[in-house]
């Protein structure tokens, strides 16, 4: 979800591995982690570079919606703690970036494919925050959706990323709760004008958020391979049914209406039915025509270049320091 | 532009008593900015009272394929844990 569209290779049957990949694929169903320097399918690296990539990308470009608001909360506390939600986000994007290195990649290597768009992030950043009501709505659905996501990643098999998705799901439930409250605020103490608002932000968020947990089963034809790894755990339809299953009554609560005629609970299966998103929209936002995705690119772009002069001046500085220690021991000697 | 800064190995002593545990890495220009990023990074929720850090370019590891040689040899000697000894109920709490 948080990776999206990550592409892999079809899963190897038992007879078509090679020796090593039987003992990989062994230690793999045996809930063995796999640890940096140990040997890996080379299938195994690229697809997770590409996961644990997209994924920190995603938590790094999702602080620009709501960094957006940090200015113009409504209150003082309001906005401390939005601060430091956005700032959890930093660091969620580095852990993640740390865990992909481990696999051999740089960050700036990783930040050159996301300015130059051949990594992707998260479709659902690509969205506005149009007003107060959103920035409850994203830390309800859109981090919640998150958290579904994460916390069966947890038990992923490469021990960086699993280490690191244990550090996020502890702060991420923060992220959940804040954003709910701020509609539980709207909603059952707003004004009518504050309970439309709400209602506003959930018909635009709601496909969108399905969205994050990346295309139906059916069409997801990289699954197999990243499962048989586990470097994805449950497949995107359970997750989203998860999902919808879990807010439904969160909504209710509210006294909002999921924007979905065709939501009904199923007995037979102890789960909603519900519409899939408009998934040509969802390659469309993909593909870089979602309403925010140039202005997305331009902000981190700009921010990279813009401190450049920073990060040099910085490193030229330790560089000096280094060789001034070393000049000093040599003529203490 | 090839300034990447350094990657460093974080160190953190819990509130509890513990020891150091590596929590991650990060990278900083030089030893003192890898500590402030530490803190940022590794301690937004109390998670520590005292931070390390090390240039991971500094860091000897052993290697995987060197697993058996290294720790195998202590499977065998199970007489170091105080249970391969059975004592008499009578002589009480040893
Ligand atoms: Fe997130
Ligand atoms: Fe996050
Ligand atoms: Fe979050």
């Amino acid at each position: 979800m948080y990776a999206q569209m990550v592409k892999a290779e079809g899963a190897k049957s038992r007879e078509e591995m090679s020796e090593q990949e039987r003992v990989f694929q062994d230690r793999i169903d045996r809930g063995e982690k796999i640890e940096p320097k140990e040997w890996m399918p080379e299938g195994y690296r690229k697809t997770l570079i590409r996961q644990i990539g997209q994924h920190a990308h995603s938590e790094i470009v999702g602080q620009l919606p709501e960094g957006n608001w940090i200015t113009r909360a409504p209150t003082l506390e309001r906005k401390a703690i939005l601060l430091a939600k956005v700032q959890d986000e930093a660091g969620h994007g580095l852990y993640l970036y740390s865990a992909a290195e481990t696999l051999g990649v740089s960050r700036d290597e990783l930040l050159a494919l996301l300015h130059n768009g051949k990594m992707k992030y998260s479709s659902i950043f690509n969205y506005p925050t149009l007003n107060w009501a959103d920035i409850g709505t994203v830390g309800w659905l859109v981090d919640g959706a998150a958290i579904m996501n994460q916390v069966q990643l947890q038990k992923t098999s490469y021990g960086p990323y699993s280490r690191a998705m244990i550090r996020i799901c502890k702060e991420e439930s923060f992220h959940q709760r804040q954003g709910y409250d701020i509609l539980l605020k709207m909603c059952l103490q707003g004004t009518h004008e504050q309970k439309e608002m709400a209602q506003d932000a959930l018909n635009r968020f709601w496909y969108p958020s399905l969205m994050m947990f990346g295309p139906s089963d059916k069409d997801s034809v990289h699954s197999a391979q990243s499962m048989q790894w586990k470097i994805k755990i449950n497949t995107n339809d359970e997750l989203r049914q998860k999902f919808v299953d879990q807010t439904v009554p969160q909504a209710e609560y509210l006294g909002l209406t999921i924007p979905d005629p065709n939501l009904k609970w199923n007995e037979a299966k102890g789960g909603y039915d519900f519409s899939e998103p408009d998934w040509n929209e969802f390659f469309d936002v993909i593909n870089g025509n979602g309403p925010c995705n140039v202005e997305r690119m331009e902000a981190r772009v700009t921010a990279w270049e813009d401190g450049a002069w920073f990060r040099e001046g910085l490193m030229a500085h330790a560089k000096k320091q280094d060789a001034r220690r070393a000049a000093a021991r040599v003529a203490a000697e | 532009m090839s300034s990447e800064w350094p990657l460093w190995e974080v160190f953190i002593r819990g509130q509890h008593g513990l020891n150091h545990r590596h929590v991650g890495s990060l990278h900083a220009p030089d030893a003192e900015m890898a500590i402030c990023n530490a803190r940022d990074v590794y301690t937004r929720r109390n998670e520590g009272v005292s931070i390390w850090v090390v240039k991971s370019n500094e860091i000897t590891a052993s290697a995987p394929s060197e697993k058996g040689p290294l720790f195998e040899p202590s499977n065998s000697k199970i007489y170091r844990h105080p249970t391969f000894f059975d004592i008499p109920a009578e002589v009480g709490h040893m």
